[in-house]
């Protein structure tokens, strides 16, 4: 899929969590909801974009959650 | 009806019969009132009518203006009784039961009397039974016999109505006024019943007649419910099947295939030839009235588009070639298994519909996790309610709502957001009505003014909240605002009901001053004032329900204004007990179905996560195959991979989404580059244009099953027809095809009925535990859950507790849509439906349904008109970062400036040409509600248009059979 796709998907997750007053409880907002609702493979792309690219265009708080909190596995 | 608690001293009565007329409603009361009827004792509750307690002591007091749908009128004088000790001969229709009276319904006198009466109505009267269309089916010849009538001693010269003029104009049936005994049971019917007073009595004395309104049916305001012919005791209002087929010779109760009301029908049949559909009385959540749709549109099931063979191609550029069903089942299977070898499973999926059954559904989640390997199941709720499943879970702990439909009659405040239940949902908007003409209040926030707004008679919303399109969020959270800082929380609810610490949260973050309704009245483009009135009656007006729809859903915030909505009810107290609630009205009929079953790509049926390690295990010892714990890909998933080549094989069953999914050309450029698309539906929709191999399914009539319903109803389907698409074999259910394509795909799935499939659900499923075809048949309908706890089902959720223990509030922050107006597209386009159209059309685009909505339209308010010299009946071509199309252009008030409206139930229409692949951040439901566009008037159609007109052409000559689109286009 494309990138820039992950990225818009990725983002509007995050905006959702933007007002929680927890950050951590924000990030791991983000990253469950992307470990429930995202196929593997969608979840390794954007990981591998945060990863090698470092995460051009997504949040900064969406590239905290899914360094932190996204399984991959 | 429920059971009752009436006794009577010779038997005991303990049911209601549906197919006995009670003459008057039933009535409720504590009071129980004991009388004598013709010897025989009863005790029935106060505010009952003579005639209805009559009627349960088994003793039929003569009647014509009266029938039990409708309130008693006492106009006919034949179900005069004697009371003793009261002077003359009330009407048992209108005259209360009372403690001791001694009622007699049979006596000389009253004979008399009787015989008068009928003698006149027969007077003026055809008699022409023997060759009347009502003949055996008719309460006046009835009650010709049952007084005794011998003789009419004025002839039948004098003036009368005989000659009077037949009104064929409604294509489903006729109004003889010849016939009419002006009863007023139509006009009740039009007024009680359907809300929508289009007929009246005019004139007077000799004079009256029925009328709608001084036209003919068609012209007139009727909305062709049938609620009158159902009413009518007579042949003047009468389906024209009847009066071509004659009356029926036996009936099967079964489920309507249209909205998500789920109404309730007998199927009226001559073997098995359907002629007539019928609302059942017994129906949990139509009460025997009905619409258009499930009363009359029917007859696609035997359109002569459907296509019955099973057909197979190797490219989309060849004619179909007619296969039988094991070469064609079997291609199906060596395409998936050559895809699997080249591609992985990954590469393929499948999509289930709402209009399947939940067995069909179940079967075809079954195929693809079990057999395909992979949970690469999606459903067409991904485009509709996925949201309410998302928010409902998170907030209330349940992917549904809340009540029944009659909960409604306990609202004091009802708030409509985002839905058009005169349109979509009439049955239900009906009964919404009764409440709304009784004095509850209404509130309604929607950018169009709805027919509800103030288009229904002794009906208008006392706030129409007409916010900018997109700008739901931005509502709820002012609505919130003002419950919160006006110290209107139910305080005790929320602390003993919800998460407290969410509470506070979601407190504190509603309550800050950006999300006031002052802040927000620029972006609502609603008065501060306007809202602050509608959240305090909202909070105090007593008891308080919230109906929404797709007009929620379909936005990029979707799920966090369901999750806003359930936020307002829980800190109003509005959840848990009748009258209240969160109530998601459902689009097609099996929404609430399609999702329970398992069909979105992250969870097991019952809404259980597939990486739940006790679920997957559960239904990998049932199913006998290891499953994947990783969430499959959704619909948009699976076209967005399509379009790279990267997924290659798709099971589509009772879907269209070439038609019904947002950016039609993103659609079908993914449709092309999959190698192997299997369709099973009635007809070649605009999907099957684009399959490699077709699978006819069975209609409605042709299966059994069941459909569950937006209120959690579950309904049996059943079979009135062997299914049409046997091609030289016993013709096959739709889960027969999918078990038959799975036994081709190397495992066996071992169902000889229906039921089965729904026993194994039961197994696998707490919340549908106590559900069996044999309950079903016993209860009429079950409203899950339905376990041991409630055995019968459950009609109120959230009663003591939350699903999810206690409820949690969520902060839902305003967040813009990206989809913006700017100088090119400064106009926002936004989509819905009508009451004659369902969804794609397939099926009532070949009805005569079309007489009322024959192409889609799109509406533009008389301002932007004018700025872009636009005319009443202009073509004009819509144009979005998407695509172009052309349509007719209607002008209106409806809808504000800057904002247009269509439909989009033609293919040719293209409405989802302009829609954007734009969607709701949790569920990637589409933004179907919100586009920026320009129109401009046009003379030709558009690009799209054109081509879509010389494929679609192709594709139909490529079956075999020929193309009777009429495409309407500019002169």
């Amino acid at each position: 899929m494309q990138t820039e796709q992950l990225i818009k998907m990725a983002n509007q997750v995050g905006d959702f969590f933007e007002s929680y007053p927890d950050q951590v409880q924000a990030q791991q907002g983000i990253a469950e909801h992307l470990n429930r609702f995202w196929a593997l493979a969608m979840r390794r792309q954007i990981a591998a974009h945060v990863k090698e690219a470092n995460g051009v265009g997504l949040h900064a708080k969406v590239i905290s959650a899914i360094s932190s909190y996204l399984e991959v596995e | 009806m429920d059971d009752i608690k009436y006794t009577t001293h010779t038997q005991p009565v303990n049911r209601y019969d549906s197919d006995k007329d009670y003459g008057t409603p039933k009535k409720l009361s504590e009071k129980l009132v004991k009388l004598n009827i013709d010897g025989v004792e009863i005790t029935v509750p106060e505010g009952t009518s003579i005639m209805h307690a009559a009627q349960l002591c088994g003793v039929t007091v003569p009647k014509l203006c009266a029938t039990d749908s409708l309130e008693p009128f006492g106009s006919c004088r034949l179900c005069l009784v004697e009371i003793e000790g009261r002077r003359g001969y009330p009407a048992s229709c209108t005259t209360p039961v009372a403690e001791g009276i001694q009622v007699r319904t049979q006596t000389s006198k009253l004979a008399d009397v009787r015989r008068g009466v009928m003698e006149l109505y027969i007077s003026d009267h055809p008699l022409d039974c023997l060759t009347c269309a009502a003949n055996g089916d008719c309460e006046l010849q009835d009650m010709a016999g049952a007084v005794g009538l011998r003789e009419v001693r004025y002839g039948y010269d004098g003036e009368n109505h005989l000659k009077s003029t037949k009104d064929e104009s409604n294509p489903y049936f006729t109004f003889d006024p010849s016939k009419c005994i002006v009863c007023s049971r139509c006009v009740r019917a039009c007024e009680e019943t359907q809300g929508t007073f289009a007929l009246t009595i005019e004139g007077r004395g000799f004079g009256s007649k029925v009328s709608a309104g001084n036209k003919d049916f068609l012209e007139s305001e009727c909305v062709s419910c049938g609620a009158c012919v159902q009413a009518c005791p007579t042949a003047t209002l009468m389906e024209k099947t009847v009066i071509e087929a004659g009356t029926p010779e036996h009936k099967i109760t079964t489920t309507c295939a249209y909205c998500g009301v789920g109404c309730s029908f007998d199927a009226e049949m001559k073997g098995e030839e359907v002629v007539r559909m019928t609302p059942n009385k017994d129906g949990g959540a139509n009460h025997g009235h009905s619409c258009v749709k499930g009363r009359f549109a029917w007859g696609y099931a035997t359109h002569q588009d459907r296509i019955t063979t099973p057909m197979i191609r190797k490219s989309i550029h060849d004619e179909w070639q007619v296969v039988s069903w094991d070469e064609a089942i079997n291609y199906a299977a060596s395409e998936i298994k050559r895809i699997e070898t080249k591609y992985g499973k990954e590469a393929m999926g499948g999509i289930t519909s709402s209009r399947c059954t939940n067995e069909e559904v179940y079967v075809t989640q079954k195929l693809v996790r079990a057999v395909f390997g992979t949970n690469n199941v999606d459903t067409c709720a991904r485009v509709c309610h996925s949201p309410t499943g998302y928010g409902l879970k998170q907030t209330l702990g349940e992917s549904a709502g809340t009540q029944t439909f009659d909960s409604v009659m306990q609202s004091d405040v009802i708030m409509i957001i985002g839905a058009n239940p005169t349109d979509g949902h009439p049955v239900f908007a009906s009964l919404m009505k009764r409440r709304l003409r009784e004095g509850a209040k209404l509130i309604i926030a929607d950018p169009r003014a709805i027919d509800l707004v103030e288009n229904s008679p002794h009906v208008r919303a006392d706030y129409h909240l007409n916010l900018r399109p997109g700008t739901n969020v931005a509502l709820i959270s002012a609505l919130a605002h003002v419950v919160v800082t006006e110290g209107l929380v139910k305080e005790d609810f929320v602390r003993e009901r919800c998460e407290w610490d969410s509470f506070v949260v979601w407190r504190d973050f509603v309550a800050k001053p950006e999300n006031s309704p002052e802040a927000l009245e620029a972006t609502l483009g609603v008065k501060a004032e306007f809202v602050r009135n509608a959240a305090r009656l909202f909070a105090t007006g007593g008891n308080s329900a919230i109906y929404y729809g797709l007009g929620v859903t379909e936005h990029s915030q979707g799920s966090t204004t369901v999750m806003g909505i359930a936020n307002l009810a829980m800190a109003t107290g509005n959840v848990g007990r009748e009258g209240v609630g969160v109530n998601p009205l459902r689009g097609q009929n099996n929404v609430q179905g399609s999702c329970d079953m398992g069909s979105m790509p992250h969870e097991y049926p019952g809404y259980r996560h597939v990486s739940d390690d006790a679920t997957r295990t559960l239904f990998e010892s049932a199913w006998g195959r290891p499953l994947s714990n990783d969430p499959g890909l959704r619909i948009p998933n699976m076209l967005d991979l399509a379009g790279e080549g990267k997924f290659k094989a798709l099971y589509c069953v009772g879907e269209d989404i070439a038609q019904s999914d947002p950016n039609t050309q993103h659609v079908t450029h993914a449709l092309e580059n999959m190698e192997c698309v299997i369709v099973q539906d009635l007809f070649l929709n605009e999907t099957a244009m684009y399959a490699h191999v077709f699978f006819p399914g069975a209609s409605f009539l042709e299966k059994n099953g069941t459909f569950t319903n937006a209120e959690r109803r579950i309904s049996p389907v059943r079979r009135v027809m062997a299914p049409k698409n046997g091609h030289g074999e016993r013709g096959m259910e739709d889960w027969e095809i999918t078990a038959r394509l799975s036994k081709a795909l190397g495992y066996e799935m071992r169902y000889s009925h229906a039921c089965e499939i729904m026993d194994e659900i039961a197994a696998l499923t707490p919340t549908f535990k106590g559900v069996s075809f044999k309950k079903l048949d016993e209860l009429g309908s079950i409203q899950w859950p339905c376990d041991d706890a409630n055995p019968t089902g459950t009609p109120t959720m959230h009663v003591d507790e939350f699903v999810r223990g206690k409820g949690r509030f969520f902060i839902t922050q305003y967040v813009p849509t990206t989809e913006k107006v700017n100088a090119k597209y400064p106009l926002i386009l936004t989509t819905g439906r009508i009451l004659s159209q369902y969804n794609v059309g397939a099926q009532t685009r070949r009805t005569k349904n079309n007489v009322w909505h024959a192409e889609d339209l799109v509406e533009i308010h008389p301002h932007d008109a004018e700025d872009r010299g636009i005319k009443d009946g202009d073509w004009v071509g819509i144009t979005s970062r998407a695509g172009e199309t052309v349509l007719r252009a209607t002008l209106t008030e409806r809808v504000q400036p800057g904002v247009i409206y269509t439909t989009f139930h033609h293919p040719e229409s293209g409405a989802n040409v302009i829609t954007t692949d734009n969607g709701d951040w949790a569920t990637n439901c589409p933004e179907f509600k919100v586009t920026a566009v320009q129109v401009n008037r046009v003379h030709q159609l558009s690009d799209w248009q054109k081509d879509y007109q010389s494929f679609s052409e192709a594709q139909i000559a490529f079956t075999g059979k020929k193309s009777n689109k009429i495409i309407k286009q500019p002169a």
